[in-house]
């Protein structure tokens, strides 16, 4: 299972890292920004009519915060494989 | 060169207009008609309640697979807060929703789903308050839904368990902005060419830079069911996932 799984991931990492080798001039912004400038191509006139309540007040703020919201994500998945092998040793030595 | 500097100028012009925001593969704060954003709460909202009780029913009957609710919770926390370069020079993240969705059915995702929404509308921004609805129904409900019917149809062929989840997980996030796309392009129908060119318009932005991160979503589902199927046997047979082999 773990060689299968390493196996697996590395094609993950290959198909993430891909497009930073050979798109070496794309700018890699959100694509909500490109919507963005798709809506108002379209709706000329259209503006967003609330806004954001409260927002990270820099970029390192908002990274700080998906950092966060990555790190309460694994941390849990980390939890969760320690302790099903744990259980699974546990059930070996019992029976 | 007075054709490149009216054109700089223009740029710049633009520059200035369009606001500098976070970066949101879901709609953006304010930017759906309030009619529209009103119409997809209220779509979403039977979903969100069917949801709740299917949590709690789960819960109660299987009272063992609260651990795999948290990683269903926990797996769309982690892959919507990773934001992933893609072919098309623009970056954009999964959505996580397959894996639960699997486990424990569409509904269930809903419900979760939102929360992991409503978790970066709140804090980081991303997407909205009043677009909320909107980006529930496109990835906390057409997402799962995508992804179930994929993974039952799948089995129901005949297979192998890797692939029809692999498909599921990556069908089902390809699925969610392709309904992002389209509820752009009916609040925002262009002029010329109406609907569909709209469409195509947003789906070239949404749908395509989604496609290798969908790969990506669907492999990563499938290293977790593997895990899985390794050290929670019991749980995926009382759900109903795998079918008891006979040794």
């Amino acid at each position: 299972m773990w060689r299968k799984n390493i196996i697996l991931f590395s094609f993950v990492v290959i198909l993430t890292i891909f497009p930073l080798i050979f798109l070496q001039d794309a700018d890699f912004d959100g694509a909500d920004g490109k919507a963005e400038e798709a809506i108002t191509d379209i709706a000329v006139s259209y503006e967003p009519w609330f806004h954001a309540i409260w927002e990270p007040p820099s970029g390192e703020v908002e990274s700080l915060l998906f950092v966060l919201q990555a790190i309460i994500g694994a941390g849990f998945i980390g939890y969760f494989i320690g302790f099903m092998r744990g259980r699974s040793k546990n059930s070996k030595v019992d029976s | 060169m007075k054709s490149f500097t009216s054109k700089l100028f223009y740029f710049g012009i633009a520059l200035l207009f369009i606001p500098q925001q976070a970066y949101a593969m879901h709609i953006m704060e304010g930017f759906l008609p309030p009619g529209w954003a009103i119409f997809w709460f209220l779509l979403s909202l039977p979903f969100l309640f069917i949801g709740l009780r299917s949590i709690q029913q789960t819960v109660k009957e299987h009272p063992e697979s609260k651990m795999l609710l948290g990683l269903s919770g926990a797996f769309a926390f982690v892959l919507s807060a990773l934001k992933i370069p893609s072919v098309t020079g623009s970056s954009s993240h999964p959505t996580g929703i397959g894996l639960g969705t699997i486990l424990f059915g569409p509904f269930i995702m809903s419900v979760m789903g939102s929360i992991v929404l409503l978790f970066q509308t709140l804090l980081l921004a991303h997407g909205g308050l009043t677009t909320l609805g909107a980006n529930i129904f496109s990835m906390a409900i057409v997402g799962p839904f995508i992804a179930y019917g994929i993974f039952k149809g799948a089995t129901k062929i005949g297979a192998s368990f890797s692939v029809a989840v692999f498909l599921a997980a990556m069908l089902g996030d390809i699925g969610t902005y392709i309904m992002t796309s389209f509820q752009l392009a009916i609040a925002f129908p262009s002029e010329v060419g109406s609907f569909f060119a709209s469409f195509q318009k947003f789906s070239g932005i949404f749908a395509l830079t989604q496609i290798p991160l969908a790969v990506s979503e669907g492999i990563l589902t499938v290293i977790v069911m593997n895990f899985l199927q390794l050290y929670n046997k019991r749980e995926l047979t009382a759900l109903n996932i795998l079918k008891v082999k006979e040794n």
